[in-house]
């Protein structure tokens, strides 16, 4: 199926909650809705996206907004979907590593790069950077911090002339 | 005393009898078995591996690999050191048993390499943490390089004097 096909699809039971550019070749929806449309992508026998390729997480640059996007394939069907969730920093999404486990770490990831919140994770905190790191790194607006735990973060090349 | 002096072997005579400093007799069993430690960090470790493997064969130089802290004499930091790993390696070094020596191996290690700018969560060189006796630069290092920061460890080593006055 074609992403154009697969969102007519989808807009038949989510039609308040996604969102389909002309020139986009993803599906945007919003965080509300996502668990059951997540449940019904997984188990409609038309989408059948049973994998769960990749999590990514992006600021907008605008200061507002953070996305996140689910990269989805069906592997007895063989067509791709992409879904983004746009959210504030007070918003959260829901978990779905319930649905794939797949999801577990890229959240935890996404979490810890770019500061978004997942309710109803089995296991929610960071996953690479230690547990006292205080900020989000792949965030636009995100500031070396001049210590961690009294070792001194060197920014410019004067450390070394 | 020059360091090529150094080889007690070669001052044995006829009569099997030797005298020379007793430093000389410890400088020459310690810079002569340099166990290092054997834990890598990045990819200076694979290189590490190949110089410890039978090609460059680190064991000629008695630079055999240990996997405690307490029974190694050197530590090769292999690697980009992160800050989540730094307190590690610090605490790691404080568990060596003296005397105690390191290498900083590449230049992740020497001066946080590649990511010197925009590496948030990288130590700008294991010298901010530890004392560093040979700096080996390199990225990574090929092996013979790693040989050769052992090599002049051994040159150092065997200029000390642990028991008179410093030299």
């Amino acid at each position: 199926m074609k992403i154009i096909d697969i969102f007519k699809l989808l807009n038949e039971k989510f039609s308040d909650s996604i969102e389909y550019l002309d020139d986009s070749c993803f599906v945007k929806a919003s965080p509300s809705k996502w668990e059951d449309l997540a449940v019904f992508i997984k188990d409609n026998n038309k989408l059948k996206f049973d994998y769960l390729m990749c999590i990514s997480s992006y600021d907008s640059g605008n200061k507002e907004t953070y996305g996140v996007a689910y990269n989805f394939k069906s592997t007895s069907i063989g067509h791709e979907l992409e879904i983004r969730i746009e959210i504030t920093d007070k918003e959260s999404i829901p978990s779905i590593a319930h649905l794939w486990g797949a999801a577990d770490w890229h959240e935890r990831e996404a979490y810890d790069m770019m500061g978004l919140k997942f309710d109803n994770h089995p296991n929610f905190k960071r996953i690479l950077l230690p547990e006292d790191w205080s900020g989000y790194p792949l965030r636009k607006d995100f500031e070396t911090p001049e210590y961690y735990r009294g070792m001194r973060i060197p920014k410019d090349k004067t450390y070394w002339e | 005393m020059k360091i090529s002096d150094l080889s007690v072997l070669n001052k044995f005579n006829k009569d099997n009898i030797i005298v020379e400093k007793l430093d000389t007799l410890i400088n020459w069993s310690r810079a002569n078995s340099q166990w290092y430690f054997q834990f890598g960090l990045a990819c200076c470790a694979i290189e590490m591996m190949a110089a410890a493997g039978p090609r460059h064969d680190l064991d000629r130089f008695g630079a055999i690999p240990r996997a405690s802290p307490r029974q190694s004499d050197v530590m090769i930091v292999a690697g980009t050191v992160t800050l989540k790993m730094a307190e590690r390696v610090k605490r790691l070094y404080e568990q060596m048993s003296d005397p105690k020596y390191v290498i900083s191996m590449g230049s992740c290690s020497n001066s946080g390499g590649p990511y010197w700018q925009h590496g948030y969560h990288v130590l700008k060189g294991v010298d901010l943490i530890i004392p560093v006796d040979v700096y080996v630069p390199g990225c990574p290092p090929r092996p013979e390089a790693l040989i050769q920061g052992i090599l002049e460890l051994q040159k150092k080593i065997k200029l000390e004097s642990s028991l008179g006055k410093e030299v």
